[in-house]
């Protein structure tokens, strides 16, 4: 196997991790800057026995996605801003229905088509709250091309373990970055599959209460015969709308998340396990390249500054921002957006009284560490 | 106003697509849009409506606009929707009175906003009967976003999506028929048209769908140099050699009768249109003569079914 680095781009180490992962049917439709997954796809996933489909839009992408991977298959889409907005109907139904699935969003700008089709990192509450209904939602957010791969990787393990739909919330700056990169081999990324019923077919019921609140998946085709739905429903699979049932129902779906947390939110810190902090820059996505950077500068100037990455976004990092955010005498949160949707998490967390700075920008160009030490150097 | 075409006198009137927009060099939309839109009567005004497209990002550049008339870009999906709301908005205050004049409203989409996405939208416009005319400027994919397949696509065709190598040979599937989906909506008039020759068929077919009461539908072949792959100074050639292969016929369909308004002096061989192409070149490899053995045997087919239909 060629173990030499290859310059290889976010959205094209998508593709390879998504095919890593075990992925093989992708139903897309193009929109710039998330293309070449497709492209990708179109290409690669044949060669392996899988299949690509190109949709009418992005409705019908995540409508075919959701019906491949109830057939057992691992399945995917990726998009970008307004093709984000309209599958969001769908990804609801994959929450209700348990549906292992992953979505690609690479954030680009808005409202609507807005600065098409600049970076941007402002669809995180889209992400969170983008459907109707109240539901729990898993969503990694990468800085490199490495991270696009190991993140894609993470993303499928988690929707096949945890019978969900995970967004991997990837943005152009990311997904259009060119870096070396060594595609790890084979088993060397550990390789999650959803678990299969074992019991007698005649009694498989698909959302059948049990301990770590995932039940068995099994396949349509397969002598397993069963209901899935898009309204509320019973264990057996079958509609059900007794206030008892929907109770619950939808604490499942939350609480079936907050209970494995600790296996899904993941952080990266850098410089930052001293027992005291004069700056925490709290970074996700391509941003987390940019905190690093104004982080170094400032360790230069005997300024006590480190990162704590979000690879996990949703559900989001309390514990951790609590941890390193309350040694902190400043915390500074750079975010592609203008109403900082990333700054009020951290700001519910660590309560009024903490000194958070912003570091906002939205206007297509990428946050630069001299905006990140413009706004830290006001604040001392 | 005469209905009889003069080329001279059309050209005259002040373009209401302007020049200076940054279509590509060799690209059919320019024509196909300045075209329809100096089908409207000087005095008239018109909304023009437009999908996320080639034509969007390339008319309607910051600082600039390359249209003389009102323009709302709404999204991908949903021209017709928008159209369908101003149009209707208009009329129900002109029937009120409060409102003067003769306005016309025209949407533009290319065949991914048109075939795909756009289709339930276009479809819903056309059966609630705006008075508007919808047109699709076809250039058979997703040029915008790089050149990906879209319902449009011809078989065997090479997209981004539909690349050429082990595991495939082109597009797998035969264009979707949109003009024949129109057709069924049972609209006053829907018709295939292309920018040839002195653009009479283009101008005829424009002028007789933006003053004929009611929804109008026009389907518009427009080559496209970087995803065909052609020279782009041959675009005349190019879209001529898809009229006279009999690829793209040239008929109108009014209140349900159908007529053919071109007929080849010769019908050319399907390979003339194919073989400027790049998009197409893999057809013409050693062992790949059945491809081009369909593609003419899906026109022929095709083409004399359309005889019968328009009685020729």
């Amino acid at each position: 196997m060629d173990r030499t680095p290859r310059l290889v781009q976010g959205n094209q180490a998508i593709a390879a991790a998504a095919i890593y992962a075990g992925a093989r049917f992708f139903a897309g439709y193009p929109i710039t800057p998330s293309s070449e997954i497709a492209e990708e796809c179109s290409k690669k996933l044949p060669k392996v026995g899988g299949m690509y489909m190109q949709m009418e839009d992005e409705i019908a992408s995540v409508g075919a996605m959701v019906g491949a991977a109830l057939t057992g298959s691992k399945a995917f889409t990726a998009t970008s801003g307004p093709g984000f907005s309209l599958m969001q109907e769908n990804i609801g139904m994959a929450t209700i229905g348990e549906v292992p699935c992953v979505i690609i969003n690479v954030q680009r700008s808005g409202p609507s088509t807005g600065l098409a089709t600049k970076p941007s990192q402002s669809d995180l509450m889209q992400i969170k709250w983008g459907r109707h209904g109240d539901q729990a939602i898993i969503a990694l957010a990468p800085a490199s091309v490495a991270e696009c791969f190991a993140l894609t990787v993470k993303a499928f393990n988690l929707a096949e373990k945890f019978r969900t739909p995970v967004i991997l919330a990837a943005d152009e700056i990311v997904a259009h970055m060119r870096e070396n990169f060594i595609e790890p081999l084979p088993g060397e990324l550990e390789v999650i599959d959803r678990k299969k019923p074992s019991g007698p077919p005649a009694q498989y019921r698909p959302f059948e209460p049990s301990e770590d609140m995932v039940s068995p998946l099994a396949a349509y085709g397969s002598e397993y015969v069963f209901h899935i739905t898009s309204s509320m429903c019973g264990p057996e699979g079958y509609s059900n709308n007794d206030p008892a049932n929907a109770t619950w129902k939808i604490k499942q779906l939350h609480e079936k998340i907050a209970m494995h947390r600790d296996e899904i939110v993941e952080t990266k810190t850098f410089d930052a396990d001293e027992a005291q902090l004069d700056i925490l820059l709290i970074a996700f996505g391509g941003t987390t390249r940019v905190a690093r950077a104004a982080a170094l500068k400032l360790r230069q100037e005997g300024v006590k500054a480190g990162v704590l990455q979000l690879v996990t976004v949703w559900p989001f990092a309390d514990l951790e921002v609590l941890k390193y955010g309350s040694k902190a005498k400043t915390v500074v949160i750079p975010e592609m957006n203008y109403s900082g949707q990333i700054a009020d998490e951290v700001k519910r967390v660590l309560g009024p009284a903490a000194d958070i700075r912003r570091v906002n920008k939205y206007n297509g160009e990428v946050i630069t560490p001299q905006d990140i030490l413009q706004v830290v150097k006001q604040s001392n | 106003m005469s209905t009889v075409y003069n080329l001279k006198r059309e050209v005259e009137k002040p373009a209401r697509l302007t020049g200076g927009h940054r279509l590509c060099a060799g690209c059919g939309a320019g024509i196909v849009v300045s075209g329809v839109l100096r089908a409207l009567d000087k005095e008239d005004r018109a909304v023009v409506v437009n999908a996320t497209s080639c034509l969007e990002v390339s008319t309607f550049i910051y600082p600039y606009t390359a249209y003389m008339d009102s323009y709302i870009h709404s999204a991908f999906e949903n021209s017709a929707a928008t159209c369908s709301g101003v149009e209707a908005a208009y009329n129900a205050l002109k029937r009120r009175g409060k409102v003067e004049g003769t306005v016309k409203f025209i949407t533009f989409a290319g065949d991914g906003g048109t075939y795909d996405i756009g289709l339930q939208s276009l479809s819903g416009a056309m059966e609630r009967g705006h008075d508007m005319v919808y047109v699709c400027y076809d250039n058979e994919a997703y040029m915008n976003t790089g050149i990906q397949r879209s319902s449009s696509t011809s078989r065997f065709a090479r997209t981004t999506t539909t690349p050429i190598g082990s595991a495939g040979q082109g597009k797998k599937q035969n264009k979707k028929d949109l003009t024949e989906i129109l057709v069924a909506h049972h609209i006053p008039y829907v018709a295939q048209t292309a920018p040839i020759g002195n653009f009479k068929d283009l101008h005829t077919k424009s002028y007789k769908a933006i003053y004929t009461e009611g929804p109008c539908f026009l389907n518009i072949l427009s080559p496209c140099p970087r995803g065909w792959d052609y020279p782009m100074a041959q675009l005349a050639e190019i879209t001529k050699l898809a009229v006279d292969t009999c690829v793209w016929p040239l008929f109108e369909v009014e209140e349900g009768v159908w007529r053919m308004t071109y007929t080849p002096k010769k019908k050319l061989p399907v390979e003339d249109f194919l073989r400027p192409q790049g998009r197409f070149r893999h057809m013409f490899k050693p062992g790949n003569e059945w491809m081009i053995a369909e593609a003419q045997a899906y026109v022929d087919q095709k083409w004399e079914s359309l005889l019968e239909r328009t009685g020729v």
